[in-house]
């Protein structure tokens, strides 16, 4: 069952700090199969949309963009993932990121037991200061434990 | 090419994108990439003690191959916000189409933009992700 220090709700936690890199872009760019030749050029790289989520190699554990917010792992599903882009994002870029809890709403299950869903939210900087992009997620602590 | 305003209209459908046959090499490949090592999607044993056949993708991994389907038409900067829902997983051998339209066209802010709708299916039909997308399109004046 989620702990939940409703205090916490909207403070944004600690500034962490991601380095764009055009290897990077380039390998992530192969994983989701995507052969744009952009993705493969010297400079100006441009991030594919999906590429904030490596955000996960320059943090603990994604854990840490929910504040106050404590899940049971094993009955956690991923529910929905937004990207809101502001300005480019391209290799050579320094990101500045930190993560709030936006809401966490709660119900009861069809089969009893209490649903939680957590709605966090990243914002990321460049190294001009100037906002480039928002992540958010929907986190989702099941009633009953994930079936397969 | 990617599109232009004027060449867009509504209902229009993106060109889909397919996947053929994912791969456990293809998840591990998206975890180092991602730094997502949730066990689920590498560790068979771990995968079984959880209650699944096997291991499963990453969610944001077909969001990936969406999110591919998607820029090869509107332009990687040109995307202004995506969103995506996760609906069934996919597993090993799944062959993912990816698939979208045009819903809506429009000026905003300045921008020529497109609202749309995008989707995730398996061969079995089921809808792996869904979502939308807004995007800014060059126009000629």
């Amino acid at each position: 069952m989620a702990e939940i220090d409703r205090s916490l709700i909207g403070q944004w936690g600690p500034e962490g700090r991601m380095c764009v890199e055009a290897g990077k872009i380039a390998e992530f760019a192969k994983a989701v199969k995507d052969g744009n030749p952009a993705y493969a050029r010297p400079d100006a790289t441009p991030a594919p949309p999906t590429f904030l989520m490596t955000i996960a190699h320059w943090m603990g554990s994604l854990g840490e963009s929910r504040q106050g917010i404590k899940l049971d792992y094993r009955r956690l599903l991923h529910g929905e993932q937004e990207f809101e882009y502001v300005r480019p994002i391209r290799a050579g870029d320094v990101l500045t990121f930190r993560s709030r809890t936006k809401d966490v709403l709660q119900k009861e299950g069809k089969r009893g037991g209490t649903m939680t869903f957590v709605i966090g939210e990243t914002e990321f900087k460049n190294q001009r200061g100037e906002v480039v992009a928002y992540m958010r997620n929907t986190a989702i602590e099941t009633a009953d434990a994930v079936k397969g | 090419m990617s599109w232009t305003f004027e060449s867009v209209t509504e209902g229009q459908a993106l060109p889909p994108f397919v996947v053929e046959k994912l791969t456990r090499t293809d998840l591990v490949r998206y975890a180092g990439a991602s730094g997502d090592f949730n066990p689920i999607h590498h560790d068979e044993e771990f995968a079984k003690l959880a209650g699944n056949p096997t291991v499963f993708g990453h969610g944001m991994l077909t969001a990936g191959f969406v999110a591919k389907c998607l820029t090869d038409a509107v332009g990687v900067e040109n995307l202004r916000r995506y969103k995506v829902r996760f609906a069934t997983r996919v597993w090993p051998g799944d062959t993912i189409t990816c698939a979208g339209r045009v819903v809506r066209k429009y000026e905003a802010d300045g921008e020529h933009r497109v609202d749309g709708e995008v989707t995730a299916t398996t061969q079995r039909g089921e809808m792996a992700v869904t979502g939308t997308f807004t995007a800014a399109l060059p126009a000629r004046g």
